[in-house]
């Protein structure tokens, strides 16, 4: 294998496994939010217990998101060096934006938060904790602005060229409101807070399945419900607003998204499918002009197929593009009907009495995750051949001067070290479920008040 | 060109540079040199107790790292991209050191088998040990420079041609330099016996950083040619050297009179002091190309647009000064000795 696809792969699988903590950490942030806050709002101890449980999972997933981030902020220059000097102008603003104002807000905030229940009052703990669910929303605005410039680039112009060409700001704002930047900033949010809130319902349905810690896993089951209901189903126009821009400012993406070839032609929107790029052809079960119909409100508008454009020039993994799309969105509709349902039972009060419901949300953790993942894979596969839409190609932008053995070295170490990680990560996470939301001894300024 | 009190913008981002790295090297140095120390002490409650003494303080002295990454690539992405691609393995190590590194800080303490935790202790000790060492590589390297040719491309080995006897020597020096820092650190953080035996190995570590410093320095002076030469050019620098010695000096005396803050004040000083040598001796060059000075990366082919600097200097103008209010208040919540609690690790 050459570099470039290893070098792909390697970015692929550091960036993914990084990717299943922030938006818990994101998520679980909020939730401690609201229950330390509903804390001191009732001095109701439960929440204090709730607070403290939580806390605990969070700081290992913290942890681990923090030291696989890490590893990110560097794998640009390593692998990617070319890409790097293309877009440092840009792309490095919003990295050291993100480091000064959100990950040092975080960071520093954290350990009054893990360590500091006797050393502060409560109210300033309170404020510790909004501080770094604050900073790690920041993170994610960064981010994701420096990742919706790579999509819809804005508020720069191409410098010099061939070797020395160079992507220069012209505009910070431009850059940073960037066409995609706000919605994107917006829907990764929200399948933050889905992934933090479905965790929450998950590890109470379990402790209400096992009849364990009853009256402290109702307590936690409402606003985590409450929060996963209101963002599955907001995560849905979000989501459609994401599409509409796809539609204008990639079209090619979008195209491959529904697997939609002829150049111009009313499109189709599949439930599901599978995608013969060779053929140009879906089977699957879809609703004619679907897709037409939700970016132009016309069965028959005209939408962009992949055959507009040279072979070269658009996504070639089409099924996979396809297939993440589809996930993502089933998942999407799966969370509505999960948490509307549930709601509906919650306020009839048979919520808790439906032991198939709590067996689903026993498991329902993973369903944030795996789209939160498979959106993920399909805007950046989507964006393929491109490292910076229009501009760079991706089998341009990584360092030339790095050997295959390199990378193949890097990438077998990240393997053995992730996956020991993710044990590690499951295990821990498994002692702590295990050991549950029990009552500490009361040592804390918080108890003696 | 655009100044500020006529210094460009690509000098002044390079002191923004400098700065944060200085603020790394202290801040982490404490918790490399802590962890350093971890195998010499034999008790498990001791080792605990020189974890939870940077507990609440290492994630936050990350972010220097984080922020000085960042700024390396938006202010001179030419050597970002340039450094990391081709100290690659020395980087990957690196990094896969510092997941290990947190890893252990983490996992440690949460189960009280015996094999567990002495396996976490060797991982902590050599992760640390590792990263101190490499870092001090990758400044060995950055002195002695790199091959570089046409058009940034490093055109030298790709496995172990990091590792030059110069390259070596900076290694073991800044190994030395930051397990008598994180030592100093530990004394204000312990008491009892743990306290007497780290004043014990701090005499030690002193020993063994002036000895490491002292054959580095020769190393330099005889080896790196350039070296004469910046002096004879400009012999008011001489007061940097001067100044790091001073302070070099002042640490024992300190150390012998147990006035360890002042005395960790001093060995940040010395950190600060030899690298702005290494700075004064490159600048304006960011790394050498050991084949020709025309393929050198300087601050200027290696600097972002005015424009893009000048943005970045806006942000670095409001976002250090909230980092410096954040710092002090998490080192004043955690300042004294260590208390071990149930949150600890």
């Amino acid at each position: 294998m050459d570099v470039e696809i290893l070098s792909r792969i390697q970015f692929a699988f550091t960036i993914a496994f990084h990717y299943i903590f922030p938006p818990l950490s994101i998520g679980i942030g909020l939730m401690l939010v609201i229950f330390e806050g509903m804390f001191l709002k009732t001095g109701n101890k439960q929440y204090e217990i709730l607070t403290r449980f939580w806390l605990k999972i969070f700081a290992i997933i913290f942890g681990i998101g923090v030291a696989t981030g890490i590893i990110m902020e560097f794998e640009f220059g390593t692998n990617w060096a070319v890409y790097s000097r293309y877009v440092g102008d840009i792309f490095g603003s919003a990295l050291a934006a993100e480091g000064l104002f959100a990950f040092g807000l975080e960071s520093t905030f954290l350990g009054v938060l893990l360590f500091g229940w006797d050393r502060v009052s409560p109210v300033v703990h309170f404020i510790s904790m909004v501080g770094v669910f604050l900073g790690s929303m920041f993170s994610a605005v960064w981010i994701v602005v420096a990742n919706s410039w790579q999509q819809t680039p804005a508020g720069y112009h191409i410098v010099g060229d061939g070797f020395n060409a160079r992507a220069e700001v012209t505009d910070f704002w431009q850059m940073v409101f960037n066409p995609s930047s706000v919605d994107r900033v917006i829907h990764v949010w929200q399948g933050a807070f889905l992934a933090g809130a479905f965790m929450v319902l998950s590890v109470h349905a379990y402790y209400l399945l096992k009849g364990k810690h009853k009256e402290i896993s109702y307590l936690a089951f409402k606003p985590a419900l409450t929060i996963a209901t209101i963002f599955s189903l907001t995560q849905l126009f979000s989501g459609h607003r994401s599409a509409d821009l796809v539609a204008e400012h990639q079209p090619a993406k979008l195209a491959a998204m529904e697997g939609h070839y002829q150049a111009k032609s009313p499109a189709d929107l599949y439930l599901f499918g599978w995608v013969d790029n060779k053929a140009q052809k879906v089977t699957g079960l879809g609703i004619p002009g679907g897709l037409s119909f939700l970016v132009h409100q016309d069965f028959n508008a005209d939408i962009i197929g992949l055959n507009a454009y040279d072979v070269k020039d658009r996504p070639s993994q089409v099924n996979a593009v396809f297939q993440f799309y589809h996930i993502m969105i089933s998942i999407g509709m799966a969370l509505i009907f999960l948490t509307l349902y549930a709601s509906f039972l919650w306020w009839r009060g048979k919520l808790f009495e439906q032991k198939w419901m709590m067996r689903i949300f026993a498991f329902s953790v993973l369903l944030p995750q795996i789209a939160n993942q498979a959106g993920w894979f399909a805007a950046e596969m989507g964006r393929q051949p491109w490292i910076v839409y229009g501009h760079l190609r991706t089998s341009e932008g990584f360092s030339k001067e790095v050997s295959a053995q390199q990378v193949l070295f890097s990438l077998i170490l990240f393997g053995v070290i992730y996956s020991l990680l993710f044990l590690l990560f499951l295990y821990s996470l498994n002692k702590k479920i295990k050991h549950g939301p029990v009552d500490y001894h009361p040592t804390s300024k918080l108890a003696q008040q | 060109m655009a100044t500020i009190l006529g210094i460009d913008y690509p000098t002044l981002w390079f002191f923004v540079v400098g700065f944060l790295f200085s603020g790394y090297a202290i801040l982490e140095g404490l918790d490399y040199g802590a962890g350093m120390w971890h195998l010499f002490f034999q008790k498990d409650e001791s080792r605990r107790i020189a974890i939870n003494a940077i507990g609440p303080l290492w994630d936050a002295n990350q972010v220097w790292l984080v922020i000085g990454g960042g700024a390396l690539f938006a202010g001179f992405p030419v050597l970002y991209a340039t450094m990391l691609s081709a100290m690659y393995v020395p980087f990957m190590l690196f990094l896969a050191m510092l997941v290990f590194r947190s890893s252990a800080i983490k996992f440690r303490s949460a189960e009280p088998m015996l094999w567990w935790r002495k396996t976490w202790d060797i991982l902590y000790f050599i992760s640390n040990l590792m990263i101190s060492f490499l870092l001090g590589v990758v400044l060995g390297n950055l002195i002695e420079g790199i091959e570089l040719k046409e058009n940034f491309v490093y055109d030298g080995g790709v496995f172990l041609s990091f590792l030059s006897p110069y390259a070596i020597l900076t290694g073991i020096t800044t190994v030395a330099l930051f397990m008598m820092h994180g030592a100093i650190f530990l004394l204000l953080k312990t008491e009892g016996r743990l306290y007497a035996k780290l004043t014990f190995l701090l005499r030690r570590s002193i020993v063994f950083f002036i000895l490491s410093f002292s054959i580095l320095s020769v190393y330099t002076i005889v080896f790196i040619e350039s070296v004469a030469d910046r002096f004879r050019e400009f012999p008011l620098f001489f007061v940097l050297p001067i100044l790091a010695l001073l302070s070099i000096a002042n640490i024992p005396r300190l150390v012998s009179k147990h006035k360890y803050f002042q005395g960790l004040i001093f060995s940040s000083l010395t950190m600060s002091f030899l690298l702005m040598l290494v700075a004064f001796q490159l600048f304006p060059v960011l790394l050498l190309s050991t084949i020709s000075p025309e393929y050198n990366i300087t601050i200027y082919n290696a600097a972002s647009s005015e424009k893009s600097l000048g943005i970045m200097l806006t942000i670095a103008a409001i976002g250090t000064p909230l980092i410096f209010i954040y710092f002090l208040f998490l080192y004043n919540t955690f300042k004294g000795k260590v208390i071990m609690d149930d949150d600890s690790y």
